[in-house]
């Protein structure tokens, strides 16, 4: 733990860089998990966050074949989770019977596209995992800019328009009645959802991003009666559980993509089991009517 | 007078069925009106034709001379099902605040002024000191007036209740005629009900949708013939669409 510590506090270590960008998505978590779980679009975040692959690999073939240097993969994985959250937006919007279809076909079209990017890509090393697992002890000091800008943006708009957002989560037909354009501000949910899907790649891979979208927000949700409530509690719990999860994982030696998660999922368990104690508590001591 | 909401001959199909034919129907601003007929007869699909939420596929409808699209900012409108989450985290006051959207200033956080106009609308509906409750924490009842207080915080001009008293026991429903007995005097009113009683003493004017809708004016009978052309009415209704000519204010139901 000393030796964690060090190296958090040794400037521009790489877990220094782990540290600073999880606690910069700390605050994405937090802010757009909560409407994600509140919404109930969790498997549409999960969508996005495997459609991902097919960015990340036509960024790695591009480079490989047309000698796009400028591509990163980051950059790809924006442009197909934009693309993504567009598509699922638009039928789910206009075509409602077939939302589910269209998220599964989303999710394993996309998936599917990566992986013959990736395949016909000859410079690629085949580490797979990285982008499946996340690989947060490789984060670069340029993709920590990349990351502050995007969550700066997401988490702003996300404040901005809160009142509208939640309307638009809550009651729909009643925030269109009222002249709220609607479908816009779904689409833009959904917009933001995928931009921080694009965050929690790099630090957990697509397989386990979701994990993160949606613990710490199920925990804060659990804990608190108000949306904003339940915001800065997910943002203050991912912070610890992410932090910690780096913690142990350098400590001794395993990913820190699974540490991080097992620790929100033991979190969101230790809320749920306090709210259920108290709720017992509160039923053992009504007064009893003879 | 001006209309409330007027249909000129609009009908509307969902895939082929036949949902409203031909309806014209003029509400004047200042009625209180209600509407009944069987489940199925397109009672909410003629309020969320007025609401803009469908269109219908010939004729017109007008919302206080405006296209239902625009015209809905003048309606507060009461949904008959809490079609969304029951857990979703909100308090009170910021589902009364929605009433308010359309007005939010574009740094996006209500001015005190609405806080306290929706404040106001707690008053009114006889909730105050339940703001910063959870509204998921409510009881049924609860949930209907403070979905009324939303629709009353839009300051509307008329108000629309689809069946308000569904969920909701005596003494609530006691509670809810006399207060929708003092805001008659201020608003349109249009009221989607069963309840027969309820129809009775608060409007001498009832629509019945059944496919095709017509009006009837009921003042001139006592309580006892109401009830039972209502009562024979409906029942009559549940085997065969309303199929007599459309009738004006005026003319007793025969």
């Amino acid at each position: 733990m000393n030796a964690f510590l060090q190296e958090v506090l040794t400037p521009g270590s790489i877990v220094q860089l782990a540290t600073l960008a999880s606690l910069i998505a700390s605050v994405n978590f937090g802010v757009v998990g909560t409407y994600v779980v509140a919404r109930r679009i969790t498997y549409i975040a999960a969508a996005i966050a495997h459609s991902v692959l097919a960015g990340i690999g036509f960024a790695v073939f591009a480079r490989a074949h047309f000698g796009w240097d400028w591509c990163a993969p980051v950059l790809g994985a924006i442009v197909a989770a934009v693309i993504s959250a567009i598509i699922i937006g638009y039928v789910s919007l206009y075509l409602r019977e077939r939302e589910d279809t269209i998220i599964s076909v989303v999710w394993a079209v996309g998936m599917s596209a990566g992986l013959l990017f990736l395949y016909y890509s000859p410079g690629f090393n085949g580490n797979l995992e990285s982008f499946l697992v996340g690989s947060i002890l490789y984060i670069a000091p340029a993709d920590l800019w990349i990351m502050g800008a995007l969550g700066l943006v997401v988490v702003l708009l996300c404040l901005f328009f809160y009142n509208p957002l939640m309307a638009v989560c809550f009651d729909e037909e009643f925030a269109r009645l009222r002249g709220v354009n609607v479908p816009l501000y779904y689409m833009l949910l959904l917009i933001l959802t995928s931009l921080s899907v694009v965050l929690l790649v790099q630090l957990a891979g697509i397989v386990l991003a979701i994990a993160l979208i949606v613990l710490p927000a199920a925990a804060g949700l659990h804990a608190t009666g108000k949306l904003w409530h339940a915001m800065c509690l997910a943002t203050v719990l991912a912070m610890i559980q992410s932090t910690l999860g780096i913690a142990w994982s350098y400590t001794v030696e395993i990913p820190a993509g699974p540490a991080i998660i097992l620790l929100s999922a033991a979190s969101y368990l230790a809320v749920f089991g306090w709210k259920w104690w108290q709720s017992l508590r509160a039923a053992s001591s009504l007064p009893i009517r003879s | 007078m001006a209309a409330a909401i007027e249909f000129r001959h609009a009908s509307f199909r969902y895939r082929e069925v036949s949902v409203l034919m031909d309806v014209s129907l003029r509400v004047a601003e200042g009625e209180c009106v209600a509407m009944i007929g069987p489940n199925g007869g397109g009672k909410s699909t003629l309020l969320k034709l007025a609401l803009g939420l469908l269109k219908p596929d010939s004729g017109s409808i007008q919302v206080f001379d405006h296209a239902p699209h625009t015209g809905c900012r003048l309606i507060g409108y009461v949904p008959q099902h809490l079609h969304f989450d029951p857990k979703f985290p909100i308090t009170c006051m910021e589902v009364v605040l929605m009433g308010r959207l359309d007005r939010l200033p574009w740094w996006g956080r209500y001015p005190a002024a609405d806080r306290e106009a929706a404040r106001e609308t707690f008053r009114r509906v006889g909730l105050s000191g339940l703001e910063e409750r959870p509204f998921a924490a409510l009881s049924g009842g609860q949930k209907q007036r403070i979905l009324i207080a939303r629709a009353l915080c839009t300051e509307p001009r008329l108000l629309l209740l689809d069946e308000p008293t569904a969920n909701v026991d005596l003494t609530v429903e006691e509670r809810f005629v006399e207060l929708l007995e003092e805001l008659r005097q201020k608003v349109t009113i249009v009221l989607v009900t069963h309840d027969l009683g309820l129809v009775e003493r608060l409007t001498d004017q009832v629509i019945c949708v059944n496919r095709r809708v017509h009006r009837h004016r009921v003042s001139d009978l006592d309580g006892e013939t109401l009830r039972q052309i209502y009562s024979a009415e409906l029942r009559e209704q549940h085997f065969a669409p309303c199929d007599h000519e459309v009738s004006g204010p005026g003319t007793p139901p025969a």
